[in-house]
């Protein structure tokens, strides 16, 4: 179990700030919840911190170390979109495979992803499978398990549910719970949806133009929201006409 | 395939066919010395005649085949391999470097080809290896940007980024992931420069800086009969017909695989002249047992009926690929073939006409970014409706456009309307798009995920702006979504689509309590809010979806209903009485 820590990060594309001294713990074995709206930095705080947005100011560390940047990481991301997620060429098993940290022989291989597709609740048997032939909830849950495949100490879940039908919003959900009780892992799940992020985070925080305005346990936020940008947010996920 | 593109395979068959076996058949003919008839013209013997020592030209030219096809092939490979290397510099060396590699081939590419090529045939020296080194190094910049292009769409792929952070090496992220994704454009693109490069080819060897003695391709054969052109023709004309033949074949094939569209099968006649029904009065959209096929045959929506009111508000949910888009498209009247659309009658404001669109009908996409051409500025888009449907002039169409982006609350609607596309934020655009919509007198609103794509905040304002719109022009709303939610808030009646049927049929305001169809239960418990239970795990739906190129024979929602006996498994539940289950009976609301 780890700890990722934000510290005062900045991210800067030419002239335009994506995030603002950014502060921000992922505490061993907790989810942590953020939200806000499209645009607003979320998806650039989880990429900079495997790499993918260079940092531009203060740093990211996992148990007090800068995150690694080659190699493996130890701090693994699942993406949004599942159609764009898995290569459309490679087999569910291939994609898994190659995030195995170490090479295997054939059989233990095999063995090792039928595990990882067992806890993500997929049959094994779609090991052989193209992603074409898979719903969209059966790829994000391949995803799932080729991050969990680089046994990481860390994911970053960005929008992994907002693509999905809700019937299967719920399964994933379910099974983001589950790999928190069992695999201990440590997690920012980010969402612009308060229901999902209330059912799934111990910590909220609430972003808003590249800064954090509200962070805090999921109950307080959501509960006895303190600024004013985080009641914004709670009115729009409430029903229309209980509002009028 | 079309003709032109069996014409091309044929033709590039017959000229790899003669550039395999050329040598081994009309080698001998091709050296034999005929002393008696030197620098002949065309005769039965010799067909197109003979070189200074007597030599067969026709033979000749079809010997030639093999060096002038592979030299060209040699230098392609070169173009396409540099091309390549240099396109995909982004992902092998990152960013940084990368752009420096890009902006140097863009100025190459702005350099003539033949520059270039004459530059480098100068610079390898005389000869087959330094003129197929010229050609492929000229040819390289071209590939590298289609390369860089198609590299950088791939790139933005989800799957290259978890690949890299699962710590896969750059050099195999461009083997495994990138290089097989964009094959396909690659491979028709150098089939098509094959062709160019042979001429090119054929061109250096004529000017002396190709091919040398006594090796000959076309081109050397084309300079060797240049001298005598005005005598006998063609000495010099066989070999350059060859070159256009040889560079038609490759042209021509990568034409065709270009343009070949995927493979589907085409559906059979519709099953004879089906029942004709009248539309039910009063009703601004009236559906009679719709049918949608897909080629597959995919049975994308298997019969359904439904009617939306005059200025009524009816939501259509349930899961994707459960035949809700499908509908609506048929209902906008946007199917056409190979698509098969079947209904007893489908009339939309009186209409049964399958160009709706612009007048009584307006429709909403999910994407607002496809909806929109990015190439246009969002007024004259608007404007386009009415002078196409109302035959309006540019100008007060232009001012309708401008007027109807205030109607949607877009500010400064002058301004905005001189805007393309990409300006607009993603809500924006939606508003724009519902803009367009009221471009006519819409009777019927067809919107199909209107706030998907859109966050919470967002989404609000476009459901509000759509209950605005309809208070003020009266009119009705078929709004899809898959999210009970929105559902609920916006409609008056709600219809339940499972596997392509309408499964059950009831107001909005019992959607949550008072249900009765299992696979509507299921639907709504599994949807969190803020006061769900955090105890317990959320409430899912087991099992998959119905794959719809085969539908069961009987309800459709068995595989995954707790109730679920050999009699739901083998007679499909009719929609009776706003419910489509045998056992409504024993489901408690
Ligand atoms: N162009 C197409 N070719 C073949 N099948 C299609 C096509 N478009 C949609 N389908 C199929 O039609 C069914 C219904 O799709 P759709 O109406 O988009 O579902 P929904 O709107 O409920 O998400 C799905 O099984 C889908 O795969
Ligand atoms: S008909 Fe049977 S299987 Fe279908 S929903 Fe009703 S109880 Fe379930
Ligand atoms: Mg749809």
């Amino acid at each position: 179990m780890s700890v990722l820590s934000f510290h005062e990060v900045s991210v800067r594309y030419g002239a335009h700030t994506v995030l603002n001294g950014v502060s921000l713990e992922v505490p061993a074995g907790r989810t942590v919840g953020l939200v806000g709206e499209s645009g607003c930095g979320k998806s650039t705080l989880a990429r900079a911190a495997v790499g993918l947005a260079p940092v531009t100011g203060g740093h990211i560390l996992l148990d007090g170390r800068p995150v690694p940047n080659r190699g493996r990481r130890p701090v693994q991301m699942v993406f949004q979109d599942p159609y764009s997620s898995l290569d459309p060429r490679m087999t569910v098993g291939e994609s898994i495979a190659e995030a195995l940290p170490e090479r295997l022989p054939k059989k233990a291989r095999q063995a090792e992803i039928a595990r990882l597709l067992a806890l993500v609740h997929l049959d094994a048997a779609r090991a052989g499978d193209l992603p074409g032939r898979l719903s969209g909830g059966q790829r994000q849950r391949v995803a799932l398990a080729r991050a969990l495949a680089a046994r990481p100490e860390v994911i970053l879940a960005d929008e992994i549910t907002s693509a999905l039908d809700v019937s299967v919003q719920g399964a994933v959900l379910n099974l983001i719970r589950d790999m928190r009780r069992d695999l201990g892992l440590s997690m920012l799940f980010i969402s612009h949806d308060l229901a999902v992020v209330r059912y799934v985070a111990d910590h909220v925080a609430v972003l808003h133009d590249g800064e954090i305005v509200e962070q805090g346990p999921t109950a307080r936020v959501l509960g006895d929201p303190r600024h004013d940008y985080t009641r914004h947010l709670l009115a729009a996920a409430l029903p229309l006409k209980e509002q009028t | 395939m079309r003709p032109v593109g069996v014409a091309g395979l044929g033709l590039l068959g017959a000229v790899v066919f003669v550039a395999a076996f050329g040598p081994v058949l009309w080698g001998d003919q091709a050296t034999v010395v005929d002393t008696g008839n030197l620098l002949a013209g065309p005769s039965a013997q010799h067909w197109i005649g003979t070189d200074n020592l007597g030599r067969d030209l026709f033979a000749r030219v079809l010997v030639a085949a093999r060096l002038s096809i592979l030299l060209a092939l040699a230098a392609t490979a070169i173009s396409l391999v540099l091309g390549i290397v240099l396109g995909a510099a982004p992902v092998l060396v990152g960013r940084r470097t990368g752009r420096f590699i890009t902006s140097a081939v863009n100025v190459l590419v702005a350099f003539p080809g033949l520059l270039l090529v004459l530059f480098f045939a100068v610079v390898f020296g005389v000869g087959a290896r330094g003129a197929a080194l010229a050609v492929g190094l000229a040819g390289a910049p071209a590939f590298a940007r289609l390369c860089h292009t198609l590299v950088a769409a791939v790139s933005e792929r989800d799957y290259i980024a978890a690949a890299r952070i699962a710590g896969v090496s750059r050099i195999r992220i461009l083997l495994r992931h990138v290089l097989p994704n964009i094959a396909e454009p690659l491979v028709v693109n150098a089939t098509m420069a094959a062709g160019g490069v042979l001429l090119t080819f054929a061109g250096l060897s004529f000017l002396g800086l190709g091919v040398q003695a006594p090796d000959y391709d076309w081109g050397k054969l084309m300079q060797d009969g240049l001298n005598g052109i005005y005598v006998h023709p063609l000495a010099a004309l066989g070999p350059g017909i060859a070159v256009v033949l040889a560079g038609l074949a490759f042209n021509l094939t990568g034409e065709a695989f270009a343009a070949a569209p995927g493979r589907v099968r085409p559906l059979g006649p519709a099953r004879g002249p089906s029942v004709r029904t009248a539309p039910v009065p009063g009703a601004v959209l009236s559906v009679d047992d719709l049918r949608v096929t897909m080629p597959g045959p995919v049975h994308a929506v298997r019969g359904v009926t439904f009617t939306v009111g005059e200025g009524e508000a009816v939501g259509l949910v349930g899961e994707s690929g459960s035949g809700k888009s499908v509908t609506a498209l048929a209902v906008a009247g946007l199917l056409e073939p190979p698509v098969r659309v079947e209904a007893n009658h489908l009339v939309v404001a009186g209409e049964e006409d399958h160009r709706r669109l612009g007048t009584s009908l307006a429709v909403v996409f999910q994407d607002p970014m496809t909806s929109f051409n990015p190439a246009h500025r969002v007024g004259p888009q608007l404007a386009e409706v009415s002078r196409f449907h109302q035959g309006m002039s540019r100008r007060t169409a232009f001012a309708r456009a401008v007027d109807r982006l205030r109607a949607v609350r877009i500010r400064e609607p002058e301004r905005r309307a001189r805007q393309y596309p990409f300006e607009f934020s993603g809500g924006m655009r939606q508003r724009a798009m519902i803009g367009m919509g009221l471009m006519g007198n819409p009777r019927l609103i067809v919107a199909d995920e209107p706030t998907t794509a859109l966050d919470v905040t967002v989404q609000r304002q476009v459901l509000e702006l759509l209950a605005e719109v309809r208070r003020e022009t009266g009119a009705a709303l078929l709004l899809i979504s898959h999210d009970v939610s929105v559902v609920t808030d916006v409609c008056d009646r709600v219809l339940v689509m499972y596997a392509g049927r309408v499964v059950e049929e009831l107001p909005a305001g019992d959607l949550r309590a008072r249900a009765r169809h299992p696979y509507t239960r299921a639907l709504v418990a599994a949807v969190p809010d803020l006061e769900t239970d955090l105890d317990r795990p959320l409430a899912v739906i087991p099992g998959l979806p119905v794959d719809p190129m085969s539908a069961p024979a009987g309800c459709a929602f068995a595989p995954r209903c707790p109730l679920a006996d050999d009699h739901c498994r083998a007679v499909a539940p009719p929609l009776l009485a706003g419910v489509a289950c045998h056992k409504t009976a024993e489901v408690r609301v």
